[in-house]
């Protein structure tokens, strides 16, 4: 057994050698989802399952589970064709077995010590563009992969240290933007170098046997940290459940369903009454479903460390025929949508169960918004863009304002950037007023973005969710607004049938788009929010007056004066 | 008897104490004082600080000041009431930020931007990005605004527009108008503070500004009369975070560049230091209170960066001494977490009630706690004077409980894990700073600065693998020495955002020697004298569709010109040696250029610091006491620092004493006084 002072030691500085992996790649990436977004994720990985050893703090979330996944795929290819051997690097981006979606390309390196495998190095990068029938690969109306872009099986990108050139030529030529993949690859490459040296200096200053041990003792620790989470809360059933407006294809409604199970340490998460396999890209493979039920209980119990102890004393139940577990050729490009869902039901459920452990749900969808026209000298161009919105109400105040996906740490780009590189401009980039979730603690605001074109035409495509069911509240708090989308025409303002989901219309130099997001939900009933505290959201705009007479029941004037007579007995009488 | 006045007075404001170097240039006498800062009103510290070196101030020829005014004002939200006039569409950027959190793990974050919304006001105006005026200003609705803002009683207002970067014409014009009205000179505008693309970014420190000026403002009028009042006649510099000085004028418009100023002083006088002991290659680490702050010095250069977040969301983006902080100071907490490890921080007792030994009511163990325990400090003669001695017992306890126990330890054994896991978070940083930037740690001493960082330098020469420590002969002064030697120092910016092929050469040349204009006139606007001056030249640049820029050195004719091949091959070779191999066939595109003006002041030398001649080893022994060094007692010499002449030579185990720290040096390593007076400490014989 590791000494535990040893053992935070050997701890830090794993944990170092998969930041410093993750910074390689942002530093020198080509493109900005990886760059900017960070888009991206490293870490180690177990020689025999797969499993999570150490995984970098600056990557993308939802990669954290992924991956372990994508190292499985990898071990048994390679147990398949048995011939595995140091220098070798696995190059893939099948998101069925290995996790996420398409634009994710997974680079697995076994670590050899003393002529055995001692762990996996892996590096996972989202990629701008791999083909497919939309540049950029979020294409709404897929009813197939093959309409999102290439598939590439595990194969051998680096053969014994010799790097396969006809892998990459295969790569570049099917892709709009082959620099940028090159620029990528190399960086993945690099982040891999990298880790393989750090690590090996590592165990020769510490020695193998005492690295591992750190390594198996960190999963338990892991383990026994969730085991006593869980613990703490009580046993029971909970149930949790939320709605897709629809896969693009098919205007239906489409239900994530969620039962949590708590016996003593151990939590068991079945989703058999959720919807079966859809017809468009909002299915997700089994693995990626398992990803980002490790994000979310990664966001409620912050204080386990990111390994794969963390899903020991958890039980996952998704039927083969639902939306979590599809295989080839479903869609899945629209993947973030429905991890996010899954997200919020986990939100729910365990608020059930501790309302003082969860928080209402974020606003819950990323909004792909793509504009994609040609300048007058001819030349295409394509604005491409996540935009954000409001973080649910929590036990120890109200939600942010304009926060980042669950899924994700991604910042937005500047409003400036974007006008400075396409014909377009931003009439309102600005708060949302009463998108947050009324509560005790208020769901934090959406925003609202209106985009002029400056140039000709353009086409629109969007890809959002939330437009008919809005992010839940928690502990009896109330939903936030729902995510409204719409563009102009000649008539006026029209919205798209799908709501948030649209493909190629047109609009004129002149004409606007408007993106209203969600806010999050409430946390507590609002009917216990400080009358004093919805007087200041109205005297900043956050809520108005309106909405805190019939939301809050609180009397409050234009100017945020607060009619302290009138609100008790509005309070009083139970209704507004 | 000359009247001349010849004292050059280095200040430096601590939150516990004010340091003060005083340099008398007529004969090259030095000395430190060092007396308790001023809570509520630095500049009484301040005062008192000079007083207790010099009683005449018109001997003073120039003071320079490395302040925390600034920065404590950002970090306890203490800045003055400040409005935002935007245009319309826009009045959240502040508060929208990036669309980041605090947290990757956790969604409880909350953010409260230093101007609520209802003093952010819209006025009806736009410029495009190529900078096409859109929407003229409407100038009777910024009137109408600043008034508004006004009976909000706000004190300063910071006027942002989109795009002004590209086109200032509509914020210049808005600008004027609210100076028109504005009760006082706590107006400012993005273009003035920041003509570079990204808006929050810019924003943020324009707002951030505002909300200094009146409170630095008012800071800096207040210690100019007092020092006038008493006949000083010279000139007050102030340390901005780049490391350079400004005059008192600059700093009250431009408080923002104060924002690490203490720090960076710090780094300048290691870097001068360093330098001078045969030191090229220092990495400096200042352990306070609640943190660790390392910064790499290369060939003589410290690195800049160009933005920095005070705390979430409080993004201030001005060229300054880059700096890597964690939260493991001597007054950082040690705990076990619930899987059973061993964590140190963030969480900090301070100063205020500081470790247990302070005995002031605080009972979880620190840092400094476990260096009380294992014999490395004295508790009969704690750092700084301010108590008597430090209670061991009480801090025994305390460990034994909250470490020992939770670990199944003995008191001393958890004693030693503490300065073990908090060692090895230190070295985490070095790595961070060293070999994550690509320097081989082999290359590099550690220098530790301010009173903590000198008991852990020797473990971690060797868990990082550095080459030795450099500890300077008054560590607890440094910020202070660094003050005085600063050079003079301003940047400028300005986004072009263009094609390289497109980029209009002349105007390009126009723009440097404009600037360069600017710095001069600053430089020549003070009576301090420079033995030199520099101009830098800089583009930022990047392959179209990157977004990580490389700040391009540029060698310019005399008459500012340059060509594109030039420009071009200058890009191709700094990338080089950022990335690797440069891409062929993506066009170049430039961002920014920059341009920094330096006024060289005079160094002076650091010989005057050394100990004179008279001291021996032996005389500077004061006795021996146990020391515990991996699991066992031994008895470790200890030394008054101060008293040991050049050349001697300390075998470890051994405890160096002085009054503002104290440093251990580990049995297997030696010291050595060089002679300047800095200890070196390296690996035993590896000399």
């Amino acid at each position: 057994m590791i000494d535990p002072v040893t053992l935070a030691v050997i701890n830090g500085r794993l944990e170092q050698i998969a930041d410093e992996m993750d910074a390689t790649l942002f530093r020198s990436a080509f493109n900005p989802i990886i760059a900017e977004a960070h888009d991206a994720s490293h870490g180690l990985y177990d020689a025999g399952t797969g499993a999570t050893l150490i995984q970098g703090k600056s990557g993308l979330p939802v990669f954290v589970g992924a991956m372990s996944f994508a190292v499985k795929l990898v071990i048994d290819k390679a147990a398949m064709d048995g011939d595995l051997g140091p220098g070798d690097t696995y190059i893939f981006n099948d998101p069925y077995e290995g996790g996420t979606h398409l634009s994710d390309f997974k680079l697995v390196r076994p670590f050899y010590r003393n002529g055995a495998i001692f762990c996996f190095l892996a590096s996972v990068g989202h990629w701008h563009d791999v083909g497919g029938n939309v540049p950029g690969n979020y294409n709404p109306v897929a009813t197939e992969s093959f309409q999102e872009g290439m598939l590439i099986p595990p194969v051998k990108l680096i053969e014994g240290g010799t790097f396969r050139q006809d892998i990459v030529d295969i790569l570049q030529a099917n892709s709009r933007l082959p620099g940028s993949l090159y620029g990528d690859l190399n960086g993945q490459i690099n982040a891999l170098d990298l880790g393989e040296q750090r690590l090996q200096d590592l165990l020769n200053e510490y020695g193998d046997e005492q690295v591992k041990a750190a390594l198996t003792e960190l999963q338990n620790r892991a383990a026994q940290l969730m085991r006593s989470n869980i613990l703490e809360l009580p046993d029971g059933t909970f149930v949790c459940d939320d709605w897709l407006d629809n896969d693009g294809i098919v205007d239906e409604p489409l239900k994530i369903a969620l039962d949590l199970t708590i016996r003593n340490d151990r939590m068991t998460l079945d989703f058999s009454r959720t919807s079966l396999a859809c017809a468009g890209p909002v299915n997700i493979s089994r693995s990626t479903a398992v990803a980002s039920i490790y994000v979310a209980l990664k966001h409620v119990f912050t204080d386990v460390p990111a390994n794969a102890g963390v899903l020991e004393p958890i039980d996952i139940v998704i039927p083969k025929n639902t939306l979590l577990s599809v295989g080839a050729p479903k869609p899945v490009g629209g993947y973030t949508e429905t991890i996010l869902r899954i997200i919020d039901v986990v939100f729910g459920a365990i608020a059930q169960a501790a309302p003082e452990r969860s928080n209402g749900c974020a606003y819950g969808t990323i909004n792909a918004l793509s504009l994609a026209g040609h300048r007058r000298n001819g030349k295409r161009w394509v604005m491409f863009s996540f935009f954000g919105g409001g973080h649910g109400g929590h036990p120890e105040g109200d939600g942010l304002n304009h926060g980042n996906a669950p899924i994700s740490t991604a910042t937005i780009p500047p409003a400036e950037i974007l006008e400075a590189a396409y014909p377009m401009f931003f009439r309102s980039w600005a708060l949302r007023a009463d998108s947050g979730g009324p509560g005790r603690h208020r769901g934090g605001l959406g925003a609202l973005y209106e985009i002029e074109l400056l140039e000709e035409d353009a086409d629109v495509f969007l890809f959002g969710e939330r437009g008919r069911f809005a992010p839940q509240g928690i502990a009896g708090g109330n939903a936030g607004a729902l995510n409204r989308f719409q563009y102009e025409q000649p008539d006026g303002l029209h919205e798209p049938p799908m709501k948030s989901k649209m493909v190629g219309i047109k609009i004129n130099r002149g004409q606007h788009l408007r993106l209203e997001t969600p806010g999050g939900g409430g946390y507590g009933a609002a009917r216990e929010r400080d009358p004093a505290a919805v007087a200041e959201d109205v005297r900043l705009g956050y809520v108005t007056t309106g909405a805190a007479k019939t939301d809050y029941s609180v009397v409050v004037d234009n100017d945020g004066q607060l009619d302290t007579k009138a609100t008790e007995a509005l309070r009083v009488s139970g209704g507004t | 008897m000359s009247n001349q006045p010849s004292y050059v007075i280095g200040v430096d404001v601590g939150g516990t104490f004010t340091d003060v170097f005083f340099l008398d240039e007529a004969n090259g006498q030095c000395s430190v004082a060092k007396v308790p800062s001023t809570k509520f009103d630095q500049s009484e510290g301040f005062l008192a600080g000079i007083r207790s070196g010099v009683t005449d101030l018109t001997k003073v020829a120039t003071v320079v000041h490395g302040t925390t005014v600034g920065t404590n004002a950002l970090l306890e939200r203490k800045g003055a009431k400040t409005g935002i006039i935007t245009n319309s569409g826009f009045r959240d950027t502040l508060e929208m930020r990036r669309r980041d959190r605090p947290r990757t793990w956790g969604l409880w974050g909350q953010f409260d931007p230093v101007v609520p919304r209802d003093r952010r006001l819209e006025v009806q105006e736009r410029t495009l990005a190529d900078g096409t005026i859109h929407t003229e200003v409407n100038i009777d609705e910024v009137k109408a605004q600043s008034h508004v803002l006004l009976d909000m009683g706000a004190q300063s207002v910071a006027v942002v527009f989109i795009n002004a970067y590209a086109n200032p014409t509509n914020e210049m014009a808005a600008l004027a108008a609210v100076r028109e009205i504005w009760p006082n000179d706590h107006v400012v505008a993005s273009h003035e503070i920041l003509p570079e693309i990204r808006e929050f970014e810019r924003t943020s420190t324009t707002t951030l500004n505002a909300y200094l000026q009146p409170t630095v403002g008012s800071y800096l009028h207040r210690l100019d009369t007092a020092l006038r009042n008493d006949g000083f006649g010279g000139e007050v510099l102030i340390v901005q975070s780049n490391g350079g000085v400004m005059s008192l004028e600059t700093a009250g418009k431009r408080p923002i560049r104060t924002a690490l100023s203490g720090p960076a002083a710090g780094v300048i006088a290691s870097t001068h230091i360093a330098k001078s002991a045969g030191f090229p290659n220092v990495i400096t680490c200042d352990m306070g209170g609640t943190s660790f702050d390392v910064s790499l010095v290369a060939r003589g250069q410290s690195t800049l960066a160009a933005q920095t977040a005070v705390d979430f969301g409080l993004v201030i983006r001005t060229p300054m001494i880059e700096m890597t902080t964690i939260g493991a100071g001597g007054g950082s907490i040690a705990w076990v977490d619930r899987g059973g490890l061993l964590q140190i921080g963030p969480e900090s007792a301070g100063s205020d009630p500081g470790p247990v030994c302070y005995g002031q009511g605080n009972d979880l163990p620190t840092v400094t706690d476990a260096n009380l325990l294992l014999g490395r400090i004295n508790a009969e003669r704690p750092i700084g004077g301010k108590l008597d001695r430090l209670d061991v017992e009480t801090t025994k306890t305390a460990i034994a409980k909250h470490v020992g126990e939770p670990l199944d330890l003995d008191p001393m054994a958890a004693a030693e894990a503490i300065i073990r896991v908090a060692n090895s978070r230190m070295a985490g940083a070095i790595r961070l700073v060293s070999i994550e930037r690509g320097h081989n740690p082999g290359d590099f001493a550690v220098m530790p600065f301010g009173g903590g960082g000198a008991l852990h330098a020797g473990a971690l020469i060797k868990d990082v693998g550095l080459k030795s420590a450099l500890v300077p002969r008054y560590p607890g002064v440094t910020s202070a020495l660094g003050c005085t030697i600063a050079d003079m120092r301003h940047d400028f910016v300005q986004t072009l955002n263009s094609l390289l092929d497109d980029l209009d050469l002349d105007q390009l040349t126009t723009q440097f020697a404009n600037l360069a204009g600017q710095g001069d006139a600053l430089l020549n606007d003070t009576s301090v004298s420079f033995v030199d001056r520099k101009t830098w030249f800089e583009l930022d640049m990047s392959y179209l569709g990157q977004t990580h820029t490389v700040d391009v050195p540029l060698f310019l004719s005399e008459d500012f010109n340059i060509n594109r091949d030039q420009i071009s091959a200058a890009f191709e070779a700094r990338y080089k040696s950022v990335f690797g191999n440069p891409l062929s066939g993506i066009p170049v595109r430039v961002v920014n250029l920059r341009v920094s003006v330096i006024g060289v002041r005079p160094n002076f030398d650091l010989h005057l610091l050394a100990p004179d001649d008279e001291g021996t080893i032996d005389a500077a022994v004061r006795g021996t006491r146990p020391v515990w060094v991996d699991g066992g007692w031994t008895e470790a010499t200890i030394y008054e620092r101060l008293h040991l002449p050049v050349g001697a030579e300390i075998k470890g185990p051994a405890v160096l004493e002085q009054p503002d720290t104290t440093i251990f040096v580990e049995p297997d390593l030696v010291g050595k006084v060089d002679e300047f007076g800095n200890l070196v400490i390296s690996r035993k014989g590896d000399d």
